[in-house]
């Protein structure tokens, strides 16, 4: 049995191939202006790897904020319900899942079957999502990919008290006429950024494990302070962008076995 | 070292600063001459007044540095007036950057000194103040005195704010002093962009523009947007009549007449500050004045 699953992200499209239950391959492709083109070179790109093709697939499931333009969907689950699906599969011990993507972040609570229970969102704000570390990234002059291990040379916290990416980028450049080094603040970018996510997740309750996924999952600077900021330890899997086009894979699965 | 802007990087979202005397007004050593310094976190303003009129006073960016821009901004308001430092009773710093002014006697919040300061520019009908700042906005209830009776705010989000403002007057390049006056050339009112926040606001404008619409349209769906934001709060505490609007983004006709729009009624008309002195800009300024001659005297009889 193959199932697919398709994250229409605001910055990427994902997508993930599974052979009974099982991760077989992966795709990715920008958004750009048009979502749907993009999810289909994603999943065309998975399927090449996989060798397989479009008719082999017996159920496609599609989830993220551009879910409705997925070409060749059977169905749809909810950007919480995937992450939830893929939170418990990775770590069958996870009870909290935060999911940090490019304009979005959100927490969600489930149970040990990866049902979700509750869950929280922080939309419509450029602060807590990783739109923000590129705005100060771009502020600081610095790669964004370098913004990371950079704020791991930090010796001290130098506090920001930015909330806000417009803000934000007056703060930087007040940090950068006094003269503070890089590396501490691009610290204080993640800092204020974490503080922003843990907040809300605190909102939610801090059920072990917690489990960090989407694609600011990579980078080592937010890891570091969003486990300062929570007080516990956070686990990411190997993959962190897919995990939401595996939960919505895995829910094909369930959707194929009850046809 | 300084370099010098190249034509094409015109700063848009720069106003203009702006400094004023009475010079028909004569001020005497027996009167009671108080300042009031309102450290924005975009703009700083001055005011000095004497025995509770205004004589003059200062509008300027706020830089880097709090203490420099109080300094700065209150030497302003002072040049030309023969005053010196120690000729003032009292002095009140208030807004954002209020702690950090050194020559103050006293800090006062900006919630207090914009409903005392709106009080004696619109006079005792004012109820309700909407105060648009650099990096938020509130509003506030007051009495017949201009004392406050309650107030909301909206903190740490650009949305709506002045500081939002530039960001797109510098991305449609149009002068932040017509932003205003633009987002009304339109034939019909466009829907509001549907983000909030600024950074996205910004995304989703840039999308309109290429999807060809005018700096205009783009330019109305985002005032529009910023006065729904703005009227919610105002809802959110309760409109009492008389109604105005302080802070810079009250000179931004767009916004104001939307906001009446929306609200239904129509703000107190402003005053023509350019004839008589009293800018809404600078409403924070005159209230924390007027605090400080209140202190004084309160001092004097103890």
């Amino acid at each position: 049995m193959i199932t697919a699953g398709i994250d229409l992200g605001t910055q990427s499209v994902k997508a993930v191939i599974l052979k009974d239950g099982e991760v077989i391959s992966r795709g990715k492709a920008f958004s750009g202006f048009d979502p749907a083109k993009a999810a289909e070179q994603a999943v065309g790109e998975a399927l090449k790897r996989a060798m397989l093709s479009l008719s082999d697939v017996n159920h496609i499931t599609a989830t993220g904020s551009g879910m409705d333009m997925a070409p060749n969907s059977n169905s749809t689950i909810s950007m919480m319900g995937a992450d939830a699906k893929a939170g418990v599969y990775l770590f069958p011990h996870a009870r909290t899942i935060i999911d940090v993507g490019a304009e979005e972040a959100r927490a969600v609570k489930c149970d040990d079957n990866g049902i979700m229970v509750d869950f929280i969102v922080n939309e419509r704000c450029a602060a807590g999502a990783g739109a923000f570390i590129e705005a100060m990234a771009r502020a600081l002059e610095v790669k964004l990919e370098d913004m990371g291990p950079l704020s791991l040379k930090a010796e001290r916290a130098s506090p920001i008290n930015a909330t806000c990416v417009i803000f934000g980028e007056s703060d930087v450049v007040t940090l950068i006429h006094r003269q503070e080094s890089k590396p501490e603040i691009a610290r204080a970018i993640f800092d204020a950024m974490a503080d922003r996510v843990s907040s809300m997740v605190h909102r939610l309750g801090v059920n072990p494990d917690v489990v960090l996924v989407g694609g600011v999952a990579k980078d080592v600077g937010f890891v570091a302070s969003l486990k300062r900021k929570l007080g516990v330890d956070v686990l990411i899997p190997e993959y962190p962008e897919y995990a939401g086009a595996l939960g919505a894979a895995l829910v094909a699965v369930k959707r194929v076995k009850k046809v | 070292m300084k370099e010098t802007p190249k034509k094409e990087d015109v700063e848009y979202w720069r106003w203009q600063e702006y400094h004023r005397v009475f010079s028909e007004k004569k001020w005497k050593n027996k009167d009671i001459i108080t300042a009031g310094v309102d450290v924005g976190s975009v703009g700083s303003k001055a005011t000095i007044m004497i025995d509770g009129e205004v004589y003059s006073w200062g509008v300027m960016r706020t830089g880097s540095n709090s203490p420099d821009s109080a300094k700065k901004v209150l030497d302003w308001a002072m040049e030309g007036t023969g005053l010196r430092l120690d000729d003032f009773k009292y002095i009140v710093g208030t807004g954002y950057g209020r702690v950090n002014v050194p020559m103050a006697n006293k800090a006062i919040t900006e919630i207090a000194c914009h409903a005392k300061g709106a009080n004696y520019i619109w006079g005792p009908s004012v109820r309700t103040v909407l105060d648009v700042g650099g990096q938020d906005i509130k509003a506030i209830h007051c009495d017949e005195t201009g004392r406050v009776t309650s107030f909301l705010m909206n903190d740490k989000c650009a949305a709506g704010t002045g500081r939002g403002m530039e960001v797109f007057a510098d991305l449609l390049k149009i002068p932040i002093e017509k932003i205003g006056e633009v987002s009304l050339k339109v034939e019909e009112e466009p829907p509001p962009v549907s983000c909030t926040c600024v950074a996205f606001a910004k995304t989703e404008a840039m999308g309109l523009l290429r999807k060809g619409w005018s700096k205009e349209k783009v330019l109305a769906a985002y005032t529009h947007a910023m006065a729904i934001r703005m009227g919610n709060l105002i809802k959110r505490v309760g409109l009492e009549r008389e109604f105005v609007i302080t802070g810079g983004q009250s000179k931004n006709i767009g916004i104001v007449t939307r906001i009446e729009k929306q609200l239904g009624v129509k703000c107190l008309p402003m005053p023509d500050w350019q004839e008589n002195g009293l800018d809404p800009m600078i409403a924070g300024a005159i209230g924390a004045a007027l605090f400080g001659k209140a202190l004084y005297e309160k001092a004097q009889k103890s």
